[in-house]
């Protein structure tokens, strides 16, 4: 077999994995403070204000994105969690583990900030519509995916029950997204999709993508920050992290 | 077959196992994941008749009427249409024109009694002028037509 261009599978070492990660964080965190100063510049002081809503549409900057957020997130940890069953890689299980608490963090958001246009706009805080409750489904799933993997000692076999919930919980996600078309929900449809044009204007538009490019950033800057100490964690006992330069000390 | 050949398929087996029963689950409880039902369809008596249900659809333009803090306004799917009265604060999307979601019973009279009403607010976001050229535009093509 002829020799690939990069060996992928030299990072799914944990010994490896660490400098990397240590390596790319910071990059992604300023990326994200970036992002995030323009984005919400823009959402601020650049959008106009909506013809209907006021400036209380202003919430999608946060709203949308951090919905994006909350689905995305989690197929990326259904991904880690079929690597991890398949290959049997460590390094999968605490990528997963890694990604959930932000998951959660968003999925919350995503639900909070909800709420609080919901109640001006629609004249209630929460209905149970379908993609209202399938979007709680989801931070619950986050919760139990937390939950199951902390109430486990052995870090395999936690990796092991959390990738299961993670699998099984990934057919939520097409729910919550194609929910406004399926079935009759007091939630919008959406304005921004891959089959049609958006329908918003061009700067409220620019403003919520740059707040989605910024969630991302610092999605990944976390959970690279995060899977680190997990890595640490688990390896403590590891003749590798004896040897690091930060041990030394 | 490799092992890890056999544990991928058993994942995307189990996934499409996984996806199928949902598919299957949902489609049988379609009508209970509906939040509201159009006019259209309570005309064809799908809409539950024991219990109090939601009804959906735009505010015809010039229905509605206010006396005191009481609200009369018709429902219409552009098909068929119910009218709908109701006490109590309106929300502030709601006008007429847009979109509606009220609670409530249906009155053997057809009159539909609404113990709360929300506005579904729709897809497009646009600033005022934007909006302004948009009706203008709409009023022009009516006047062509005409």
């Amino acid at each position: 077999m002829s020799q690939p261009l990069i060996n992928w599978f030299k990072f799914a070492s944990p010994a490896s994995f660490y400098p990397l990660a240590g390596k790319l964080w910071p990059w992604f965190a300023a990326l994200a403070a970036a992002l995030t100063a323009a984005g919400l510049w823009i959402s601020f002081f650049v959008a106009p204000t909506d013809f209907q809503q006021g400036e209380g549409y202003r919430i999608i900057f946060i709203h949308v994105p951090a919905s994006w957020m909350s689905m995305f997130i989690y197929c990326v940890m259904a991904f880690w969690s079929a690597i991890g069953i398949g290959f049997n890689t460590r390094l999968s299980g605490m990528m997963s583990a890694a990604l959930a608490p932000t998951g959660a963090l968003f999925a919350f958001l995503s639900l909070w900030t909800g709420a609080l246009w919901g109640k001006p706009m629609w004249g209630a805080w929460w209905v149970w519509d379908a993609r209202l409750t399938s979007e709680l489904i989801l931070l619950f799933l986050y919760l139990g995916y937390i939950a199951l993997t902390a109430a486990i000692d052995d870090p395999r076999r936690a990796d092991k029950a959390g990738a299961i919930v993670s699998l099984v919980g990934v057919v939520n996600v097409p729910i919550i997204y194609f929910s406004v078309k399926w079935w009759n929900t007091l939630h919008q449809g959406a304005s921004v999709s891959m089959t049609k044009a958006p329908t918003m204007a061009a700067t409220m538009l620019w403003g919520m993508l740059l707040m989605a490019l910024a969630f991302w950033m610092y999605s990944i800057a976390v959970a690279l920050y995060r899977v680190r100490s997990i890595i640490l964690e688990r390896e403590r006992h590891a003749t590798w992290v004896a040897e690091l330069p930060e041990m030394q000390r | 077959m490799k092992a890890r050949h056999k544990r991928f398929a058993i994942i995307l087996g189990g996934l499409a196992a996984l996806g199928i029963a949902a598919a299957l689950i949902l489609n049988a409880f379609q009508s209970n994941l509906v939040f509201f039902f159009t006019p259209t369809q309570v005309a064809n008596g799908e809409a539950p008749k024991d219990r109090a249900f939601r009804i959906g659809g735009l505010v015809k333009e010039g229905s509605l009427q206010r006396t005191d803090i009481t609200a009369r306004f018709v429902v219409t799917d552009t098909a068929k249409e119910i009218p709908v009265a109701y006490t109590g604060i309106l929300p502030d999307l709601f006008s007429e024109g847009k979109g509606v979601v009220a609670q409530g019973a249906l009155g053997a009279d057809g009159k539909f009694t609404a113990t709360e009403v929300l506005a579904k607010h729709d897809e497009n976001y646009m600033p005022p002028e934007a909006k302004h050229a948009v009706d203008q535009a709409h009023e022009a093509s009516k006047t062509l037509k005409q």
